[in-house]
């Protein structure tokens, strides 16, 4: 198993004397290499927490996550992460954006720039790769970000709702583009969202996470072929997983709506 | 709107190119990735000006902005040449300009002005090289905010204006005492407000640092120190402007030389014009060096500047 979560719970203190939130039951998961999970779940179901806890940017109140059998301390560019907010550095341009995590490291300039421009490629942004960030469209900065954080070769990918804040017709490009990606290297990815459609496309396994507290409700394969096309979104299969999966998350949107 | 369409952030517009250029990494059939040109369409129709957040052109605005200055001079002008006003209170402006003009010509002026600019330039250097990095520190670190943060909010509200007895009695008239004194109204100012330019780095930033792996030493320099850079400047340029006042003020009180000094001398000898001579060009100043620090600020950070 290329990453396995261990009895992982994360239990927020109580506000102002409130009682403490249990963002996280005990979670156990084991992710096999090359493996592209999906995380769907209300919002408040503790999806982000759970990969937040992998990625090492928050700790586990309980439990342990493991990397290729090694427990994870922290933070580490093994694990490379997309989040949702526009995370770009405005002072350096696209190329720049990229090669930052490179650079840190002390690559050659050389071959950072192979990387880079390979990487420019993958995403479509051959032409840009000096424009600053704020010259992007959303659907653009997103495309930096995953070439940033592939640009880095990561154990793992970790993307956090990425294309959350991109419309319709932007989120399916980005979703195709990074399942092309992924079906042409192969990556262990991990990716939560809360569009169902976009869950089953893009992942090779969906996890159903329930609100309050959250735990993994369900997990489920994926068994599209690839590489999957647009068009499998209105499949007879698609559709059957889709119909299954929104009952089931429709269940704990009712259960969540109610407890607030 | 076009660009709302294609754009997840409002505050960045779409380049025209975007919508041509698509996904060359996967099939576009029916995709629908060229159906966004055509930006910009639409967005010209007339809006009131009274409407909030409203724009105008920039030849409206400096015509505006010049008219108001045009206007208060020619109240001004009035207001004297009709005999409404006693020379003695409020000299017309001629004489306000004739007296300029002579106090430049004799070379009083200059000295003047270069020994004030003197002044500000160290007291607000001093000031500025102490808080930026302290204000980083305590912004980036709760134990260090715990430690100087209240401390400062306390010294912030004594006023400064209290403290030139105290500096006089410690630093003498030199010019220590008025570093002194720009410092004591700049610096506890300043802290508060870097404090404030580094805890609005997005928290994403320094999360990505740490998965990046960097250290959070590089982490502070890099990506704090870096992202934080224009919002610093921001606060350099507006406490300078504060710091002008201060330097006014310890001069006004004990001084033998820079502009406070000339308008409290001039006082005595009821040269109302030189008094008014010089306060205007303590705003013409104060204008010059905000607009120098902003037009600095446009080409150091003009990649953060908004689109228009």
């Amino acid at each position: 198993m290329k990453l396995v979560v261990e009895n992982v719970s994360r239990v927020f203190p109580g506000v102002r004397g409130g009682e403490p939130v249990r963002a996280l039951e005990p979670t156990n998961l084991q992710v096999a290499t090359n493996d592209f999970i999906s995380v769907v779940g209300p919002s408040g179901c503790g999806k982000s927490t759970l990969l937040r806890i992998i990625a090492g940017l928050d700790r586990p109140s309980a439990g342990r996550v493991l990397l290729d059998g090694k427990p994870v301390a922290g933070p580490g560019p093994d694990r490379g992460v997309v989040f949702q907010s526009y995370t770009l550095f405005p002072w350096l341009t696209v190329a720049d954006n990229i090669a930052f995590g490179l650079r840190e490291k002390g690559l050659p300039e050389r071959q950072r720039r192979e990387i880079v421009a390979s990487y420019i490629d993958k995403v479509g942004l051959r032409g840009f790769e000096n424009h600053w960030p704020k010259q992007l469209s959303g659907g653009m900065q997103q495309r930096t970000a995953v070439a940033r954080a592939l640009a880095n070769n990561p154990e793992v990918l970790l993307l956090d709702e990425p294309f959350g804040a991109l419309d319709n017709q932007t989120r399916g490009l980005m979703q195709e583009l990074l399942l092309g990606i992924w079906e042409r290297e192969q990556k262990t990815v991990i990716f939560v969202t809360h569009d169902i459609e976009e869950a089953i496309f893009i992942g090779s396994r969906v996890l159903v996470m329930s609100a309050r507290p959250g735990r993994i409700k369900t997990d489920m394969p994926v068994e599209l072929a690839h590489p999957r096309h647009y068009t499998v979104k209105t499949s007879p299969a698609f559709s059957a997983l889709k119909a299954r999966l929104t009952d089931e998350l429709r269940d704990e949107a009712v259960h969540a709506a109610n407890e607030h | 709107m076009a660009t709302s369409e294609t754009n997840g952030n409002p505050t960045a517009p779409v380049p025209p190119e975007a919508g041509r250029s698509g996904f060359p990494a996967r099939s576009m059939v029916g995709a629908g990735g060229g159906a966004q040109g055509g930006v910009g369409a639409g967005a010209r129709r007339r809006k009131p000006i009274f409407r909030i957040g409203a724009r105008i052109g920039n030849a409206t605005f400096v015509a505006i902005a010049v008219a108001v200055f045009v206007l208060l001079g020619l109240v001004w002008w009035a207001a004297t040449a009709s005999g409404w006003v006693k020379p003695i209170f409020l000299p017309s402006p001629v004489a306000v300009w004739t007296q300029l003009v002579k106090l430049a010509g004799d070379g009083t002026l200059w000295a003047d002005a270069k020994i004030s600019i003197y002044r500000i330039m160290v007291g607000f250097l001093i000031a500025s090289a102490m808080a930026i990095p302290i204000g980083v520190l305590i912004g980036c670190f709760r134990i260090w905010e715990a430690a100087i943060e209240p401390l400062v909010d306390f010294v912030r509200y004594m006023p400064v204006v209290a403290f030139v007895p105290l500096t006089i009695l410690w630093a003498g008239t030199a010019d220590t005492q008025k570093f002194l004194i720009i410092w004591i109204g700049t610096f506890f100012q300043q802290v508060l407000m870097v404090m404030d330019n580094v805890k609005r780095v997005p928290p994403d930033f320094i999360g990505l640092g740490r998965t990046l792996g960097l250290p959070e030493r590089k982490i502070l320099t890099r990506i704090v120190v870096r992202s934080a850079l224009p919002g610093i400047w921001d606060t350099l340029r507006i406490s300078l402007g504060w710091a002008w006042t201060w330097l006014v003020l310890a001069e006004l009180v004990a001084a033998t030389s820079g502009l406070g000094y000339r308008i409290t001398v001039s006082q005595r000898y009821f040269q109302t014009n030189t008094i008014i001579g010089y306060i205007l060009l303590l705003g013409l100043l104060g204008l010059i060096t905000d607009q120098v620090m902003k037009a600095l600020e446009r080409v150091l950070f003009g990649y953060a500047r908004r689109g228009r």
